[in-house]
């Protein structure tokens, strides 16, 4: 009885650990699709975005995804010695996840960015910043789709 | 077989000297994915804008690449510096030779 239950706790304890685990792991916590990965393998190299400065805005529930408002805002001072070069959006759950990328200059004033994309499904869609000192940020927003825009023919 | 369609820009026509603008710049194109299918079951091809430019008295302020997530009839809005009196000088180009051209006049007071 008494190792039986040294045995559960050890068990918890292995359950624990890999639960903390999982979340140290950047990998696994922010898990992409493999295709949107290499999407922003391709953009960024072989850094990895760090979280933070950049929003992206998306309606939480989408009706149709054959046109959706996008919105793409990054904190920047946007001066001729730290800008954002860059902007890329990616959508996890499109055929193709590259959606439209931006490229600015210290000219734009506001590194904002509004259009009007598909969504093929519900979905993570991801927005990577490249700034004028090399480093990039990323920032997401979900959704969810009630029509795809991949499904209709003609 | 170069093909061409409508744009349209929305700016203010006046803006004080290094204020922040909003340009508005859409055309109209169908920007077919390539990933539908008649309903003969035949592939139909792409056919999207891939790139937009925009120049501001011949200097390029700003750029945008389209994919097929891009929807239909591509609208994007972006922001400028108000530098100096001048053309705004807009360009989109595309699959099958596409190409549109547009331009719009700021006056700095």
């Amino acid at each position: 009885m008494n190792q039986q239950n040294n045995q559960r706790r050890r068990w918890l304890s292995v359950l624990s650990l890999l639960s903390v685990g999982v979340w140290l792991n950047p990998m696994l916590a922010f898990a992409k699709k493999p295709e949107a990965m290499e999407a922003i393998t391709r953009i960024a190299g072989s850094q990895t975005p760090k979280e933070g400065r950049v929003k992206l805005v998306l309606p939480p529930l989408v009706e149709n995804g054959n046109l959706v408002v996008l919105k793409v805002s990054v904190e920047s001072p946007m001066t001729s010695q730290d800008y954002v070069k860059a902007i890329h959006v990616i959508a996890e759950g499109n055929p193709l996840p590259n959606i439209f990328s931006a490229f600015l200059t210290p000219r734009s004033g506001t590194a904002n960015i509004t259009t009007r994309v598909r969504l093929g499904e519900s979905q993570r869609v991801w927005a990577i910043a490249q700034m004028s000192d090399g480093s990039f940020w990323q920032g997401y927003a979900d959704t969810l789709v009630t029509l795809s825009a991949c499904t209709e023919s003609i | 077989m170069s093909k061409t369609s409508r744009t349209s820009i929305t700016m203010p026509a006046q803006a004080k000297k290094d204020s922040i603008i909003e340009i508005r710049a859409i055309a109209q194109h169908d920007m077919e994915t390539g990933y539908r299918y008649t309903d003969a079951g035949k592939l139909i091809p792409r056919d999207i804008i891939r790139f937009f430019t925009c120049q501001y008295n011949g200097a390029e302020i700003f750029r945008a690449e389209f994919h097929p997530g891009t929807g239909a009839n591509p609208l994007i809005i972006f922001t400028t510096i108000a530098t100096e009196s001048g053309t705004l000088q807009f360009e989109w180009r595309g699959d099958d030779g596409y190409e549109a051209f547009n331009q719009s006049q700021i006056t700095i007071t």
